[in-house]
């Protein structure tokens, strides 16, 4: 092919970094996303770094060196827990997995709300009625009974913990899609592309979704907060993987141990505090997309 | 090629939801549509016009009644429509809404080369057969278009688009729907003279689909009136916007503003819905020739009111359908 | 004449709009003299209205003809002072003799809807989809005078049989009417007052014609019978033709050409009147048979306006210098401002050179 061919599509990704760098200098005027963000981006670092912020045998029971609940002091920061491992290391390794069970709880929903929704929301017969109903069925079950259920069923561990925060949570995600999707198929365009020629799966995939996409990304932010959340509150119910270390876990520990009636405020405040200030930081960083993105969406319309 | 380009016969295309009435967008229509000709179906909101054609173009499946294109009747699943949309192409009223807002006007016109694989076909690429089609839609120099979005563009830069898109298929017929009636008043000229070249460089066969009398005058050969899914008159634009038959036809000349010199006769009242089709012609509620007593003195009003008429030929020449014998001078 | 719906069967003869050479002085309801509108963007100063001078009296209607970015929207909404914050105004507007521009609260509230009033285009979409249309039309009214409380329900009957819509519509959603009926619907509140002036902005645009002339009946009887003033907007020359008794033509922010409206429409001596006057077809006319008529390029963009003359880029008789050179207007004959360095005393010199 000629060099020429290449140049237009080229060029047209060029585009599509100027509109993202565009939606970035937008969003840098909002101070909470920023804040939002920074936070994040923290944890995101201690998690990535946990090896050298802190050594994993600190995670080891057999190898723990401190006291049973023992306050803060200078060779642990935020003291020992009932096993006398250092508070701190267990919270920097249970960033890790709370981060990646949320996120890739997240991927599972938001991959699984998005086809449903934009099925649902494409096809007119009977299929898409029926996802419909499959949406609202599985909206309706309250979450908890059913995630417990799942994770006694499945075992305990991380992967299934990924999975049914996953399965329990994509139908908010699909009703927001299918809206939207709704609202995008009676525009002219679609028309216009059913009588280009397009089948079902091209107007999906390159008219509706990409004009789906900006809720999506705004949804996500928010999805990955509910998620983490969820899986801290399994991990407290104990239906955690019994070997890894999550803050909800150790929410589990402090109750179970009687730290809460000793008053070992070290062990049980910190990881309920880092979980309200990362979903917090998703909840601000979502809130700021979605004002960048209507008003754009608003003038496309 | 012998015989019309488009030959439709009995069409009806019918809307009803369960439990909701059945509306008759479409209650009978015959029209052949010949090669290289411009066609006008005028009629207002409710006639069934846009209904017809959507139907032409494969995105409504009709009730009962056949199309048939160059002989070959119109498939009728999605696989099999995509060949016949290489030949029949659709142009939008809104061209605003007509383009994806997050495709460049590259892609918009390229959507139609890529869903029939047409590079791969021909020799030339894909950039060239892009830029041939907005050039010949008149947004020259192309490559300055490649890259805009449709929000950068006017309204009449998107039509055109819009035609390119459609051109890019190389379509034997175009169908508008209201080509200009969204735009500009200084720029529906260019449109339209744009959709007279197309049709006299590439031979193109035009269906023009309009509220507009003075826009069916500017470039129509012939010309069907619609009312409420049948047609009510069919001509040439000299015959029936010049000597019209019908007194729909007669009634909608005389409102239009500038047609100074006729006595202006405004129906009263909306037009009825397709769900409740009055007996016998379908105009008789509103028509002035039966308020004003000229269907009585002519002993037609029973007729008027009860009996059927038949769908026109669009082959005859100059026809109403119109119990009047004025309605059927030759 | 009798109310536009209440004889089915006499076809509604169109009377003459009252003449323009005006045999009784009229009272003027609406002047306008030196309007200038820029809008404050980021991106910079956008001059929306450039000098335009109206004036619509008593029982006369004045169309405004312009297509988009011409300015004539911004101009309509600065007659109520509905214009956008950002909008700087110089010059005056007086209606009913009252400075706009400076009236206090009071005197605006009185203004807007008492003394004038708008009938807004795409009514689907100025009408509130979860209110009764009956409701809407007494919202106004009892606004202005909450002591009427009981005898509105009368009133919206009396205003909804003006407009010619059966009075059991009042119960009735908007989406549950049809274009035409909403329109009216539009024309009923805007009539709700009693105001003395209209500006109807597109009122038939997306209205079919049967509709449209039903629609343009009625204004032109409320008219007549309410000796209402009229300033009628849109791009449709052939509408403000057959409604109006003056025409003025806007492009760019100015008044082109202004005169009576058969004269306009007819004669048009500015080369942009001429091109919208063709826009629209005599359906009769052999000249126009696959001959359609239109001017090249695009209505200009306000932030990018062309030197001089504003419309030399389009212009099919442009001179060499008219891309320098701003015309001032010059009369046309008596009454007939026209802005082309082309015009003389007996109307455009069409022997002048055609192109540069």
């Amino acid at each position: 092919m000629s060099d020429t061919t290449l140049t237009p599509r080229r060029l047209t990704w060029q585009r599509r970094r100027q509109s993202a760098g565009r939606t970035w200098r937008q969003f840098r005027r909002h101070r909470t996303g920023l804040i939002g963000l920074g936070v994040l981006v923290f944890f995101g670092l201690v998690a990535l770094f946990a090896p050298l912020l802190a050594d994993h045998s600190g995670i080891e029971v057999t190898e723990a060196t401190g006291g049973v609940l023992e306050g803060p002091s200078w060779d642990y920061p935020l003291g020992t827990d009932a096993n006398g491992r250092s508070v701190l290391t267990l919270l920097i390794w249970g960033a890790r997995v709370s981060l990646m069970v949320g996120l890739l709880a997240t991927a599972i929903s938001m991959f699984l709300g998005t086809l449903v929704g934009l099925a649902s929301g494409h096809y007119r017969n009977f299929f898409g009625a029926a996802l419909f109903r499959i949406t609202e069925w599985f909206l309706v079950v309250p979450f908890l009974p059913l995630a417990i259920v799942l994770a006694s069923l499945l075992g305990r561990s991380l992967l299934n913990i990924a999975f049914v925060i996953g399965v329990t949570s994509w139908p908010a995600t699909a009703l927001l899609i299918r809206a939207q999707t709704l609202s995008i198929e009676g525009r002219p365009y679609l028309e216009r592309a059913r009588a280009l020629g397009a089948g079902d799966w091209r107007q999906m995939s390159r008219h509706v979704l990409p004009n789906v996409m900006p809720m999506v990304f705004a949804n996500t932010t928010l999805t990955v907060a509910i998620a983490i959340l969820s899986e801290t509150t399994l991990s407290f119910l104990g239906l955690g993987d019994p070997l890894r270390v999550s803050w909800g876990s150790m929410l589990d520990e402090a109750f179970n141990t009687g730290a809460i009636t000793t008053g070992a405020w070290w062990f049980f405040l910190p990881p309920g505090i880092c979980v309200i200030l990362v979903v917090m930081s998703f909840t601000l960083i979502g809130q700021a997309l979605e004002e960048v993105y209507n008003p754009r969406l608003r003038d496309r319309a | 090629m012998t015989g019309p380009l488009l030959r439709v016969r009995d069409l009806v295309v019918e809307f009803g939801a369960r439990g909701k009435p059945i509306a008759r967008a479409v209650d009978g229509v015959d029209l052949d549509i010949e090669a290289h000709e411009v066609v006008a179906v005028v009629g207002e909101s409710g006639s069934g016009k846009t209904t017809l054609a959507r139907t032409i173009l494969g995105l409504e499946r009709p009730t009962a009644g056949s199309i048939e294109f160059e002989g070959d009747p119109l498939p009728t699943t999605v696989r099999r429509l995509r060949p016949y949309r290489r030949r029949v192409q659709l142009v939008l009223q809104d061209p605003t809404g007509s383009l994806n807002p997050r495709q460049t006007v590259y892609e918009s016109v390229a959507e139609g080369l890529r869903i029939h694989r047409m590079v791969t076909k021909s020799e030339v690429p894909e950039n060239e057969q892009v830029a041939e089609a907005l050039s010949r839609a008149g947004l020259r120099p192309p490559e300055n278009f490649f890259l805009r979005y449709p929000h950068e563009l006017s309204g009449g830069q998107r039509q055109r688009v819009v035609i390119a898109g459609a051109l890019a298929l190389g379509p034997e017929m175009l169908v508008a729907d209201e080509p200009v009636s969204s735009l500009d008043a200084s720029i529906r000229g260019e449109i339209l003279a744009l959709l007279l070249r197309l049709r006299k460089e590439l031979g193109l066969t035009v269906l023009v689909i309009t509220h507009d009398l003075g826009l069916a005058w500017n470039i129509a050969d012939r010309i069907a009136v619609m009312y409420l899914g049948r047609l009510v008159e069919f001509g040439t634009a000299e015959q029936v916007l010049s000597e019209p038959r019908h007194p729909y036809t007669k009634a909608l000349l005389s409102v239009v503003p500038e047609m100074h010199h006729i006595q202006p006769v405004v129906l009263t009242g909306e037009p009825p819905d397709a769900t409740r089709i009055p007996s016998g012609c379908r105009f008789h509620p509103r028509c002035p020739a039966l308020q004003d007593g000229r269907a009585e003195a002519a002993a037609i009003s029973e007729a008027c009111r009860g009996k059927p008429l038949p769908v026109i030929d669009t082959s005859e020449g100059h026809v109403a359908a119109c119990w009047l014998p004025e309605s059927q001078a030759r | 004449m009798s109310g536009p719906t209440s004889d089915p069967t006499a076809p509604v003869a169109r009377q003459p709009v009252a003449s323009y050479e005006g045999e009784r002085t009229r009272r003027p309801l609406l002047e306008i003299e030196g309007l200038e509108v820029t809008y404050r963007t980021a991106g910079g100063e956008i001059p929306a209205v450039r000098g335009v001078d109206l004036t619509v009296n008593e029982g006369e209607s004045v169309g405004l003809a312009g297509e988009s970015g011409c300015g004539k929207s911004t101009l309509a909404s600065t007659i109520l002072r509905l214009q956008p914050s950002n909008a700087t105004v110089q010059g005056n507007i007086r209606v009913g003799g009252k400075d706009v521009r400076t009236l206090g609260w009071r005197g605006l509230r009185a203004l807007r809807w008492g003394e004038a009033s708008m009938v807004f285009q795409g009514a689907l979409h100025s009408l509130n989809p979860v209110q009764r249309v009956g409701d809407q039309i007494a919202e106004p009214i009892l606004i202005h005078d909450s002591a009427v409380a009981g005898t509105v329900q009368s009133r919206v009957g009396e205003l909804l049989e003006e407009v010619g819509l059966p009075t059991d519509r009042a119960r009735a959603f908007p989406h549950q009417l049809s274009g035409g009926q909403r329109q009216r619907v539009m024309i009923a509140m805007a009539l709700a007052c009693r105001p003395q002036l209209i500006v109807a902005d597109e009122p038939t645009t997306a209205l079919d014609v049967m509709v449209q002339a039903q629609v343009l009946d009625l204004l032109t009887g409320l008219v007549d019978e309410l000796s209402l003033g009229l300033l009628m907007i849109t791009h449709d020359l052939s509408v403000l033709s057959s409604t109006c008794s003056r025409i003025a033509v806007m492009y760019a922010g100015r008044v082109v050409e202004e005169g009576p409206a058969d004269e306009v429409f007819e004669h048009p001596q500015h080369p942009y009147s001429e091109a919208l006057s063709a826009a629209f077809p005599r359906i009769g006319d052999s000249a126009a048979r696959y001959a359609p008529a239109g001017l090249p390029g695009d209505p200009p963009d306000p932030q990018h306006l062309p030197s001089g003359c504003t419309f030399h880029p389009r212009c099919p008789v442009a001179l060499a210098n008219c891309s320098e050179y701003d015309p001032p207007v010059r009369l046309a004959g008596p009454h007939r401002p026209v802005a082309c360095v082309l015009v003389g005393e007996d109307g455009r010199d069409r022997s002048a050179a055609q192109g540069s």
